[in-house]
């Protein structure tokens, strides 16, 4: 098994540390040339989703990673990378993937002040750290969408076929459940 | 300041790597920043090349000013305050700044003392020339680290200088004996379990970018060659010719600094650089402000 990093921004090194713990092979995703063979899985980490949307339409990754999400390649997107999955975002006018029939308002807790850290439920795994840096949340899902996590009534983590997108940082935390869960996915 | 918040704090810094942070002084401009792909933008009234230009004390900007670019942009704002000032610090926590920059750039308010970080719920980011300096500003609460470099010139040299020495100093520090490490505490004056971290992970406890004399894409694939994990751009931007396009190609190189093919490409057709001041030309050393 190979899963593909998108690594032109944000906290990629982090998802790899994860993959690596779980003995998992995987590589970063910068240009084209990159995803020339085939791979298994990919991840979208966090960081900033307009950083992230505009480099993948310049560095031409945008049509081809799109291609393979809807092909059914298994997709796990962290904050930022949610924010690229969402179909609709509420407080913005662009979109980018749109592939995960959902609604996600950006910045949703407000600025640094209002990242957190907490543990709640999530479906199918059981409790889970997440941590929150300005961080998104789901407003609204289509149906067909699991909703695998809500915190005070918000949603945060959502599968929808073979994409899993959480609005926290699964990849801050030692706790490597919720890429095993994605692993198990593949 | 509770453990959990220094730590989403150092995640925050976290985010940003293999991003560029980009000097606005302006909605305008900080809108030009982020449709360029900055990861952050810095509000200052004045880059450091007109501060350097002006002469004179230089603070920390209108609240109002920030705010503005607040409102304008939906990427992480940054703000400098002076060196050891609590009260400027304290009026950008109140606003709901994302970072703020003790930053040498601004004239220092103590020639002593730095601002105790941990009593802050807001991030802190500083400047270092060395590891001693680096670990220090962590010990004091900062959660980002950057190179001092020489602030509005538009000469990496000093950059260049402080990331090698900081790297080179990590790595004397992983060679050392385990019981050799207390009298390297001594040396670097700072604690012994933060020289005890750098010696076991080969890396500073937190996000370290590149800051100061940053003009090209070429300069911003240097600094990450070097081993920075994101790049600071005050000046050489909106003192350029065609800053939307100078800024589009240094985020670009910052992302695919490896690739020479790509990097020549890049540097294709930017207009005019900063014209920028040479080292034995300044006045002024704004990196020897706070050690």
């Amino acid at each position: 098994m190979k899963i593909g990093i998108l690594a032109v921004q944000g906290a990629f090194i982090e998802h790899e540390k994860m993959l690596s713990t779980l003995g998992v092979s995987h590589f970063e995703i910068r240009q084209p040339k990159d995803i020339s063979t085939s791979f298994d899985g990919l991840i979208l980490p966090g960081g900033e989703s307009t950083v992230m949307g505009k480099l993948l339409h310049e560095l031409n990754l945008f049509l081809p990673l799109k291609e393979a999400i809807l092909n059914d390649v298994p997709v796990f997107g962290t904050c930022a990378g949610l924010i690229l999955l969402s179909q609709t975002l509420t407080n913005s006018t662009t979109t980018h993937f749109g592939t995960l029939p959902v609604s996600t308002k950006r910045n949703a807790y407000g600025r640094q002040l209002g990242s957190f850290q907490t543990t709640q439920h999530f479906e199918r795994i059981g409790q889970v750290p997440m941590t929150f840096i300005r961080a998104p949340y789901i407003e609204e899902v289509s149906d067909g969408v699991d909703i695998l996590a809500t915190v005070d009534h918000h949603i945060v983590a959502v599968q929808y076929k073979k994409q899993l997108a959480t609005a926290f940082h699964p990849e801050l935390t030692s706790n490597t459940s919720v890429h095993e869960y994605f692993l198990s996915m593949i | 300041m509770s453990n959990n918040r220094y730590n989403l704090n150092k995640e925050l810094a976290q985010m940003l790597k293999g991003g560029v942070i980009m000097d606005v002084t302006t909605p305008e401009q900080a809108k030009i920043a982020e449709a360029a792909g900055a990861c952050a933008v810095m509000a200052l009234e004045r880059i450091p090349a007109d501060i350097r230009a002006a002469g004179g004390v230089s603070r920390m900007s209108d609240p109002k000013m920030i705010k503005g670019i607040q409102e304008a942009v939906s990427i992480p704002v940054m703000a400098k305050v002076r060196i050891g000032h609590i009260a400027e610090a304290q009026i950008l926590e109140a606003i709901q700044i994302d970072y703020i920059d003790e930053s040498e750039v601004l004239s220092p308010a103590d020639d002593i003392y730095h601002i105790d970080k941990t009593q802050f719920k807001v991030p802190f980011v500083c400047g270092a020339k060395d590891l001693g300096e680096a670990l220090r500003r962590i010990n004091e609460g900062a959660s980002m680290i950057r190179t001092k470099g020489e602030p509005g010139t538009g000469d990496i040299v000093q950059a260049v200088r402080h990331m090698r020495l900081i790297n080179s100093e990590i790595r004397r520090l992983q060679s050392l004996r385990q019981d050799e490490l207390f009298n390297a505490a001594k040396e670097l004056q700072v604690p012994y379990d933060l020289v005890l971290y750098v010696h076991e992970n080969g890396k500073l406890p937190v996000v370290n970018f590149a800051a100061g004399g940053v003009a090209t894409p070429a300069d911003a694939a240097l600094m990450m060659q070097l081993g920075a994990e994101g790049v600071f751009v005050g000046s050489g931007i909106f003192k350029s010719g065609d800053p939307a396009k100078r800024a589009a190609a240094i985020v670009q190189a910052v992302t695919n600094y490896n690739d020479p093919e790509l990097l020549a490409k890049l540097s294709e057709d930017l207009g005019e650089a900063m014209v920028g001041i040479n080292e034995d030309e300044i006045q002024l050393l704004m990196a020897e402000r706070g050690k």
